[in-house]
Parts: structure tokens; C-alpha cells; sequence
């Protein structure tokens, strides 16, 4: 094997990995964006700021010597919390006004949180705490981060926990119902609304996990933080079929993936472009996602 | 006063904008949320030609010359845009927009020549108050004269039904491709005058934050209805100026309040600020005309 070739591999395997990591983050994000879009059909633009909210709960309790295996689910629950809030103070009355005036409460909740995050803990970046020592290890020529293989455990046994609760729990069954059809379910004596504010808070819960996990990844919090990984978590969905759960994981992966071999063997600057690029082509050649089933529209 | 006339310069691009995605959203009903992209392209084509290209003749010649490369290069952008992405519908079109928005941009980040991520100096002031609002004028006879023709109410009745307007032979997909590029094209003339007031472009002031607020305008003023994009324009491009005023602590949340002031229009009057009232300032206008 010549020498070009043993670079490119290990090379290779590093972007993969990268690529994993930054694709089950999208994925835990993603995760939400395709619940509550499976069960309301709302695009909920304010996912990302949720995932920001778990982010600056992970930041206040580290800095504040929480350790990491109590600030983590502590975040989850605070931005499950909020995104329970805002569902029942925002979204519930406009759930039957239409889908423009639904888009763009959505939107308008995003910028409040923004700018709110701004005006209370300030615009500026800040350091996120370490919350344990970050070794790397070396498997060959390949390079892995401690941080790395915590994000695959913490993600894998978060994706493991919902797809339990969703798939063998009597709550569980009650969403995919509420999700399939909403009246149907009520008439069945299923709360929808109670399962429609514990999909918030699932989705939003994930969220905030990934924001706690990005935090120690990149090591930056700040307000706006939350805008383009929500939209690319959202295009992750998308990608996968939104509303269908496992095709969340897989289109956060294969986003990931793809973005990080686009900047590391083509160009670096082209980052955001790939993810909107995959959009598009997904849109354009199958817009119900790679395992989405295609729906005639009935007149 | 200089900081009253810029105020109604910005305002007045705004109306540009919020009719010309009103045409795009409003009228012809194709949710579009990558109107800032179009306006980018605007902006960097006819700043590129004052900048480089500018030829020897008087100033607002080079201005007219600048406004007609812009509308083209946004409408050639649009029919690029649209041709694809009209195949689809609600919200997937609306994300569909989105991603060539942000594509646009950081295509325009990546291009050293007009100076990508330090941004675009060095545009010359030629565009002043009388230009703007000559634009404002024109963009909005186009669209009332537009709608008020054949082409006009064949994109109507692709907002009211598209099936039904199918089935009565309009070619949905041509109109729709029409109001995309129509639409665009103005965004583009909006783009042209606001680089040559701003003298200073940069790409991230184009970003999908835009798309939103020009979208919330025509929200606001009312869906579908040319004068409700123009008051909808007029009151969020003051609204976060107008707060200012409110002291310090006002103004640090100004933009807290405002997205509270979205929310709340839209849990109370989903349909825009002016709501069935709009209709009726639009008969005051047309009974006015009707008189003289």
C-alpha cells in the first residue's frame, strides 16, 4: 500500500469518526423536530433554541461543580420544562389556526429566546467548562477523543431510552395513536394534549442533551448558538422522513458524515452549503425522505 | 434629520421587498422563505457593476443601469430556483427556499472578488430618497396592474385552489414560475438601492433571519393584500427604531419585545394587523380613484 493511500485512509477514518460525532448530535436534535412534526405538524423553528437552553443549564451547572452525571439529565429537564411551557402558553392556541400562523409563531418564539438569551447572559461566546479531563486515544493511525466516545455512549443510550418509551410503553403507544390520527386517539380516550406536551418534552429533552454535549465538543456556549444546528438538524429530518423516528438517526448520521468528508477533503468554507445542498437534492428526488413512504395527495 | 431620511430610505426598500414576496407568498400562494436571497444577489450584482463595470455617464444613468442588472440577475436567479422547487408544496417548498437562501449566501461568502467574508466596500452613494421611492412606486403599479390582468387572476386561483385552477386550463407551473421570477426580480431592484445607500454590503446582512422579518411583514399587513405588505413594511422596519426611544432598558430588549408583539399578533389576529379592515382601505383607495 503506497503512502498516499495509508494517509488517505487513516484520514479517512478520522472524518468518519468526526462525522459520527457531529452526526449523532444533529440526530439527537433531529429526534425532537420529527416528534412533534409526526404528531402536530408543526415545524417547530424554536427546537434549536431549546437545544441552546440545554446548553447554558449544562454551562450554569458545571461551572457551579455539578458534575457532568447530574448537569446532564438536570439540562435535559430544564429545556424539557420550557419546551412544556411554550407549548402550553404558545403553541397549543394556534394548533388549529393553520399552518402559515403556526410557521411563524414558531419563528417568532426563536427570536425571543435568541434575543432573550442575549439580553440576560449577553452575546458573547463563553467557555464552556471541562468537565472532565479530555484525553485522546490513538487506534492506528486513527485519532479518538474521550469527549467522542462519550457523545456516541450518551447519545446511543438516549436514542435506546426513546426508542423503549416509544415503542414498549402504554405512553408510547398513546403517541404513535396521537401521532397516526389525532381524532381517532381522543375518541379512544387517549389525553392528546397531555401526549402532545410529553412529545415537547422528549423532543426537547434530546435537545438539550445534545446542546450539554456540543458545549463540551466544541467548548463555546452562546445565545445564538442554537439557529444553524437547529436548521441542519432540521434538514436532518427531513432527510431521514420526518415524522418517522429511525429515519431521524440516520439522516442526522449521514448529514454529519457527509459534511465533514465535504470539509475535510474538498473545501472547508462550504460547510453550511452541503447540508442545504442534501436538502435540496432530497427534496427534489424523494421530498418524503430516504425512508419515507410516498403519499398521493387526495383532491 | 439625516437619521429620520435614512429611516424612510430603509423603509421604503423594505415595501420593495415585502410587495415583491407578497406577489411570491401572498398572492400566488407559494409559502417562499428565501426572499433574502434574491435580495443578495441585487445587492452584489449591482454593487459589482458600480464598483468595477461603472461606465462614463451620469450617476443615476449608472443607478438605472445598476437596477436593471439586479432585477435580471435575481429573476434569472429565481427562475433557476423556481423552476425546481415550485414542484413542490407548502412546507416543503418553504424549507426548499430556505436552503437556496443560505446557499446563496455563502456561495457570495466564498467569492473573494467581491470581497466574501470582509464584505463589500467602496459601493458609491447613488441612490438617494427620490430613487428609492420611484422604485417603491413602480414595483407597486406593476403588481396591482399585474393582478388586476389575465395573468393576474390566473395567479390568483392558484392561492384559492390549484387542482380547480388546473382543471380550468391555467398552466399552474408557468404562472407560479412567473410570480417567483417577478417577485424575485423586484427583490432584486430592492437589493441594487439598499447597497448603493448602505455603501457596505456583507453577506450575513442577507441571512434566513431576513427572509423571516420580510415574510412577517407581508404576515403582518395581511396576506395576499399590496397595501397591508406596504403598512406591515412601514411598521416593522420603524418598530425596532421606534423603541428606542423608550429609554435604555426598552431599547436593550427591543428585539425581546418585538418577537413577544410577533407572537401575540399571531395568537390574536393570525389573519395581519388590518385583518377584514385592510379590505376596506383598499375600496377607500379604489372609490378614490373612482371619483376624480
Amino acid at each position: 500500500m503506497s503512502e498516499e493511500m495509508a494517509y488517505f485512509i487513516s484520514d479517512f477514518f478520522t472524518y468518519l469518526l468526526n462525522g459520527i460525532a457531529q452526526g449523532s448530535i444533529y440526530a439527537l436534535i433531529a429526534l425532537g423536530y420529527t416528534m412533534v412534526y409526526g404528531i402536530i405538524k408543526l415545524i417547530n423553528f424554536a427546537h434549536g433554541e431549546f437545544y441552546m437552553i440545554g446548553a447554558f443549564t449544562g454551562y450554569y451547572l458545571i461551572i457551579n461543580g455539578v458534575p457532568l452525571y447530574i448537569a446532564l439529565p438536570a439540562a435535559m429537564l430544564g429545556s424539557g420544562l420550557i419546551a412544556v411551557i411554550v407549548e402550553r402558553l404558545v403553541y397549543r392556541p394556534i394548533r388549529y389556526a393553520g399552518r402559515i400562523p403556526a410557521l411563524i409563531t414558531a419563528l417568532g418564539t426563536s427570536l425571543f429566546f435568541q434575543y432573550l438569551g442575549q439580553g440576560t447572559v449577553g452575546a458573547d461566546p463563553k467557555a464552556f467548562p471541562t468537565a472532565f479531563e479530555n484525553t485522546t486515544y490513538q487506534v492506528g493511525d486513527v485519532f479518538i477523543s474521550k469527549i467522542q466516545i462519550v457523545i456516541f455512549v450518551v447519545t446511543m443510550t438516549l436514542m435506546a431510552g426513546l426508542w423503549f418509551v416509544v415503542n414498549h410503553t402504554k405512553l408510547g403507544k398513546a403517541m404513535r395513536a396521537t401521532s397516526f390520527n389525532m381524532n381517532a386517539a381522543e375518541l379512544m380516550g387517549i389525553n392528546t394534549n397531555f401526549i402532545i406536551s410529553f412529545t415537547f418534552f422528549i423532543g426537547s429533552a434530546l435537545a438539550g442533551a445534545a446542546g450539554v454535549l456540543v458545549g463540551m465538543y466544541y467548548n463555546t456556549v452562546e445565545p445564538m448558538m442554537g439557529l444553524i444546528p437547529g436548521l441542519k438538524a432540521f434538514i436532518a429530518a427531513v432527510l431521514g422522513g420526518i415524522g418517522i423516528i429511525p429515519g431521524a438517526v440516520l439522516g442526522g448520521l449521514t448529514l454529519g458524515i457527509a459534511e465533514n468528508m465535504v470539509v475535510g477533503f474538498w473545501i472547508s468554507t462550504y460547510r453550511d452549503a452541503v447540508a442545504f445542498a442534501i436538502l435540496i437534492i432530497i427534496l427534489l428526488v424523494k421530498p418524503a425522505g430516504l425512508l419515507g413512504k410516498n403519499r398521493k395527495e387526495k383532491v | 434629520m439625516d437619521y429620520l431620511i435614512y429611516l424612510t430610505i430603509q423603509s421604503g426598500i423594505f415595501i420593495i421587498l415585502a410587495v415583491s414576496l407578497n406577489l411570491i407568498n401572498g398572492i400566488c400562494g407559494q409559502f417562499s422563505l428565501g426572499h433574502a436571497g434574491f435580495w443578495a444577489v441585487g445587492a452584489y450584482v449591482g454593487a459589482a457593476y458600480s464598483v468595477f463595470f461603472a461606465l462614463p455617464v451620469p450617476d443615476f444613468v449608472n443607478l438605472l443601469i445598476g437596477c436593471g442588472l439586479g432585477f435580471s440577475a435575481a429573476a434569472i436567479a429565481g427562475l433557476a430556483i423556481g423552476v425546481p422547487c415550485l414542484r413542490l408544496r407548502g412546507d416543503y417548498l418553504a424549507i426548499a427556499t430556505l436552503g437556496f437562501g443560505e446557499i446563496i449566501r455563502i456561495i457570495i461568502m466564498n467569492m473573494d472578488s467581491v470581497g466574501g467574508p470582509r464584505g463589500f466596500t467602496g459601493i458609491p452613494a447613488w441612490s438617494n430618497f427620490f430613487w428609492v421611492y420611484l422604485f417603491v412606486a413602480i414595483t407597486i403599479i406593476f403588481v396591482v396592474n399585474l393582478l388586476r390582468g389575465t395573468h393576474g387572476r390566473a395567479i390568483i386561483s392558484i392561492r384559492e385552489d390549484e387542482i380547480a385552477a388546473e382543471s380550468m386550463g391555467i398552466y399552474t407551473f408557468k404562472y407560479k414560475v412567473l410570480a417567483f421570477v417577478i417577485g424575485a426580480g423586484f427583490a432584486g431592484v430592492a437589493g441594487v438601492l439598499f447597497a448603493h445607500t448602505t455603501q457596505f454590503i456583507h453577506p450575513n446582512s442577507f441571512n434566513f433571519m431576513w427572509s423571516v422579518i420580510i415574510l412577517l411583514m407581508i404576515i403582518l399587513g395581511g396576506l395576499g393584500s399590496v397595501t397591508g405588505s406596504v403598512v406591515g413594511a412601514i411598521i416593522l422596519s420603524l418598530l425596532p427604531e421606534v423603541l428606542r426611544f423608550f429609554g435604555e432598558t426598552v431599547s436593550e430588549w427591543r428585539m425581546v419585545i418585538y418577537s413577544v408583539l410577533l407572537i401575540c399578533l399571531m395568537l390574536w389576529r393570525p389573519s395581519g394587523i388590518f385583518g377584514k379592515h385592510e379590505l376596506d382601505i383598499k375600496k377607500l383607495f379604489g372609490m378614490k380613484k373612482g371619483d376624480a
